[in-house]
């Protein structure tokens, strides 16, 4: 299985070293092994001097600015070529952990069209590279599991029908949509990367086998969905199609001629857990996290020891630190007593802080029918447990109680014990199950939260039977459907978000019901309080 | 390096004649685009800097003033000719520091010379023009605050460092971003005069199109956009000639009365919702060559003018949209 996906990584290498600032950039998802050691080493030899970049790198090393060294050295003002003006190519190591910033500007040198970038991505599970910059790359190849075999030479494609320009871009373009990806550089990459592949077997004219190439390291990672996606057999059908059916309604009912033979032919070349992972519905979630989210800056909070770097702009720089730094220098540097104090950039040290911002965890409580005795009670006490520990893990609490027709806000974002329990002591139950007004609830809650520089958690306890829609309306169906949209909308907003499922069977809905949230679904049919804030506090 | 001909530009007719409108009448205000990555978000904005006729200004200004009298005081290496340039079109990247966007102490000056100088920023350099802001709802909190002044006050004023300067900064701010990484603060939101929402366009065809001609211009810049000189000419010279016609075109009473109960159905926020779907109707109706705004304009601009100026709802993710269509059905029947 790993000898055609060998060589199409090695052909990938080729068409890079080719054409770098055309391509755009190879994007490399490999943890470090000997299959990715010897990839590089290869890549290495095809290329001049390349621009290492790493995840800190400061604006004036990557895209000039003033050489501080040779200012303070000198007296003089000299300015020094950033490293993306001195190399086309370059390297960003880590490139999972680039911040948003970093990736701004990459893609814009991308955008100007002078840079091919080689991102090695090391991420795990969720983490990946930044899918703003990751799309400006053509290339994407995933060496996981591979294991280190000698790399092959660069092995001719199979004999196959050449096909002329307008035919391959049709069918690259077609495919793209078939496969769900929005994006209308994949398709242009990809016949960028056909016709590199076909210039290096010596062909004029592009044929299937690149094209089938192509597909596998421009198209198929990109890809949100598979192509014919399988009907799932549904158990509990509601009436009302789920409202996220539009993108499946839009994607055409047949796939494009050829689209299949060209995926075929594609797939032998990919690691057979991305198909998994595309089958299992795993659509690469946004990365981004938005505004008031960071947690460690370089203005207020905890001061951390002071590290040697630049002014940029962002960090303060610290002068008793710089100073002491400099101090054991001054003789050599031709300073004495009575001269004034001889800086160089080496000496300067910045200032850093760590802001942890609190955390605020959201119940959701289903109050609903029998069983919401005994659900409150454990509710309450987890709540009561985990604001024992709060002094020490910063968090706050807030409860919602949703039964009846609505749902109401029982106790406010607080880390006071005696506030809490205040609250809690009359806390009714009964009624219907409205889980969508709970959701909606805690949404905006956590929403608020989060606009005033919280870090919201959301955890859910119920049985998940929903009766009561959005509107009051008594209906399963679509009590059913406003929860899902609401889980939607909890997720597009990367609420994080813990599902318990208090009921005594587990149920079915309630899992994929977590799964749309993006949350964990865990089922604890007979917990009491203690297993409960342990549980919460463990998954969070 | 050249940009894309805008003339070229497949579809997304409403993020373009949104572009367009800005260009007949930049006190509309900014454009929001929001998006699926890869539809031409980008290559629309910076194509704007080739379509635009050329702006006088003083060659050397820092703030691309028009006039030698105009320049500030502050600034070094201005000369006195007046020279034609192309209209700025300003990339602010993300993580972009307060220094560079608003400027600060000259560090060379500093250190060199031991004065006390003013560089300017990306603020500075997109006065007359377009600051374009790539990824806009991830853009830290205190530089948003930043722009909302100055975009409010059209003026940048720089108060640290034992500086204190002040010179005009009047730009469209275009902003896009993919809604899927997280939203745009309300009070940013309302800044924009116009939001636009762009899809990629689901026809196979459309799609091939915009391949083939983005391929077309990769291989060869100078010849596809040699190709295109005709229509961005003809382009450029309807916006000059509605720029021209602008001043004339009025508004009757029917059509403030249609744009007042728009809102009203809508329930928009304030009054800056009717100012704006006025200014982008006249706007609009200028660049069509009409002596004023119809209701056939209005239908066109109720959307990019209306959709982001409506009170949220959780619940309703795409639904904006609908529900400007559904009132400009009812009002304008």
């Amino acid at each position: 299985m790993s000898a055609p996906r060998w060589a199409a990584a090695i052909r990938a290498l080729h068409c890079f070293a080719a054409d770098p600032v055309a391509l755009g950039g190879l994007h490399l998802r490999a943890r470090s092994s000997d299959a990715r050691r010897l990839w590089l080493g290869r890549l290495h030899d095809r290329l001049g001097p390349v621009a290492r970049l790493h995840p800190d790198i400061s604006d004036e090393v990557l895209l000039g600015g003033l050489d501080l060294d040779a200012a303070l050295r000198t007296g003089e003002a000299r300015h020094r070529a950033g490293l993306l003006d001195r190399h086309e190519v370059a390297i960003l190591a880590m490139a999972e952990r680039a911040t948003p910033g970093l990736c701004a500007r990459l893609g814009q040198a991308l955008d100007a069209g002078r840079t091919g970038l080689l991102a090695l991505d090391e991420g795990v599970a969720d983490e990946g590279l930044n899918p703003a910059l990751a799309d400006r790359m053509a290339l994407s190849i995933d060496l996981e599991g591979l294991r280190a075999v000698e790399a092959p030479a660069l092995a001719p494609l199979p004999d196959s029908a050449a096909l002329d320009d307008d035919t391959a871009r049709q069918r690259l373009v077609a495919l793209a949509q078939a496969l769900g990806i929005a994006s209308l550089r994949a398709p242009g990459q990809a016949l960028r990367v056909a016709r590199l592949s076909a210039a290096l077997d010596g062909r004029a004219d592009v044929a299937e086998a690149d094209l089938a190439f192509a597909t596998a390291v421009a198209l198929v990672p990109r890809a949100t969905r598979l192509l014919q996606p399988e009907a799932e057999p549904e158990q509990d059908t509601p009436p009302d199609p789920p409202p996220d059916t539009e993108d499946e309604a839009a994607a055409p009912d047949l796939p494009p001629e050829g689209a299949e033979i060209l995926l075929e032919a594609a797939l032998a070349q990919l690691p057979p857990d991305l198909l998994a992972r595309l089958a299992a519905g795993h659509v690469p979630r946004a990365a981004g996290t938005g505004a008031g989210a960071a947690r460690k800056g370089n203005r207020r909070g905890r001061p951390l020891p002071s590290r040697p770097g630049r002014p940029d702009g962002r960090a303060r720089i610290d002068l008793p630190a710089t100073l002491r730094a400099a101090a054991p220098w001054q003789r050599l540097r031709g300073g004495g007593p009575g001269e004034r104090v001889r800086i160089r950039a080496s000496d300067i040290r910045l200032k850093r802080f760590e802001v942890k911002s609190d955390r605020l965890i959201v119940f959701a409580v289903d109050a609903s029918g029998s069983a919401a005795f005994a659900r409150l009670a454990e509710a309450k006490g987890a709540v009561e447990l985990l604001l024992a520990e709060a002094y020490a893990r910063r968090d706050h609490v807030a409860l919602i109680a949703f039964r009846g027709a609505d749902a109401q806000l029982l106790l406010p974002p607080t880390r006071s014990l005696l506030r809490t329990k205040r609250a809690l002591a009359g806390l009714p139950g009964g009624g219907g199950t409205p889980l969508a007004a709970g959701l909606r609830e805690g949404l905006e809650l956590a929403h608020h939260a989060r606009g005033r520089g919280m870090d919201p958690a959301l955890v859910v306890l119920t049985d998940g039977r929903p009766n009561v829609a959005l509107s009051g309306e008594t209906s399963r169906a679509a009590a059913a459907q406003d929860a899902a949209t609401l889980a939607a909308a909890i997720r597009a907003r990367a609420i994080p978000g813990l599902v318990i499922d208090t009921g005594n069977r587990p149920a079915p809905a309630l899992a994929e019901l977590a799964a749309r949230m993006g949350a964990t679904c865990l089922p604890l049919p007979r917990a009491d309080a203690e297993r409960l804030s342990r549980a919460v506090a463990d998954a969070l | 390096m050249t940009p894309f001909p805008f003339a070229a530009i497949v579809g997304q007719d409403e993020m373009k004649t949104a572009m367009i409108l800005t260009a007949v009448d930049p006190s509309i205000g900014g454009v929001l685009v929001f998006g699926d990555r890869g539809t031409g978000k980008s290559t629309a904005v910076r194509a704007l800097s080739g379509l635009l006729p050329p702006l006088k200004m003083v060659a050397g200004c820092p703030v691309n003033s028009a006039d030698p009298a105009d320049v500030p005081d502050w600034a070094r290496g201005a000369g006195t000719a007046v020279e034609a340039r192309p209209t700025p079109v300003i990339d602010l990247p993300l993580g972009a520091t307060e220094d560079r966007v608003t400027g600060a102490l000259d560090i060379e000056a500093a250190l060199a010379r031991g004065e006390t100088a003013f560089e300017p920023g990306l603020l500075a350099r997109a006065n007359r023009g377009y600051l374009y802001i790539d990824e806009i709802n991830l853009l830290e909190d205190h530089i948003v605050d930043l722009l909302l002044d100055v975009a409010q006050s059209g003026e940048n004023v720089v108060e640290r460092e034992g500086l204190s300067i002040r010179h005009p900064a009047r730009f469209v701010l275009v902003g896009s971003g993919n809604p899927e990484e997280g939203e745009l603060r309300p009070q940013l939101l309302d800044r924009f005069g116009l939001s636009v929402e762009v899809a990629s366009p689901s026809d196979i065809e459309e799609r091939i199109e915009v391949v083939k001609r983005r391929d077309a211009f990769d291989r060869d810049p100078d010849g596809f956009v040699g190709d295109w000189g005709d229509a961005q000419a003809d382009l450029r010279d309807r916006i000059v000639a509605a720029r021209g016609r602008l001043a004339g075109t009025g508004a009757g009473d029917d059509v403030l009365r249609d744009c007042a109960a728009l809102c009203i159905a809508l329930g928009a926020d304030g009054l800056r919702g009717e100012l704006t779907l006025l200014r982008a109707a006249r706007a609009l109706a200028a660049f069509d060559g009409a002596r004023a705004p119809g209701r056939d304009q209005l239908r066109r601009v109720a959307a990019m003018a209306l959709r982001h100026r409506l009170r949220r709802d959780p619940l309703d993710e795409a639904g904006t949209t609908a529900r400007v269509a559904r009132a400009v059905e009812e009002v304008l029947a």
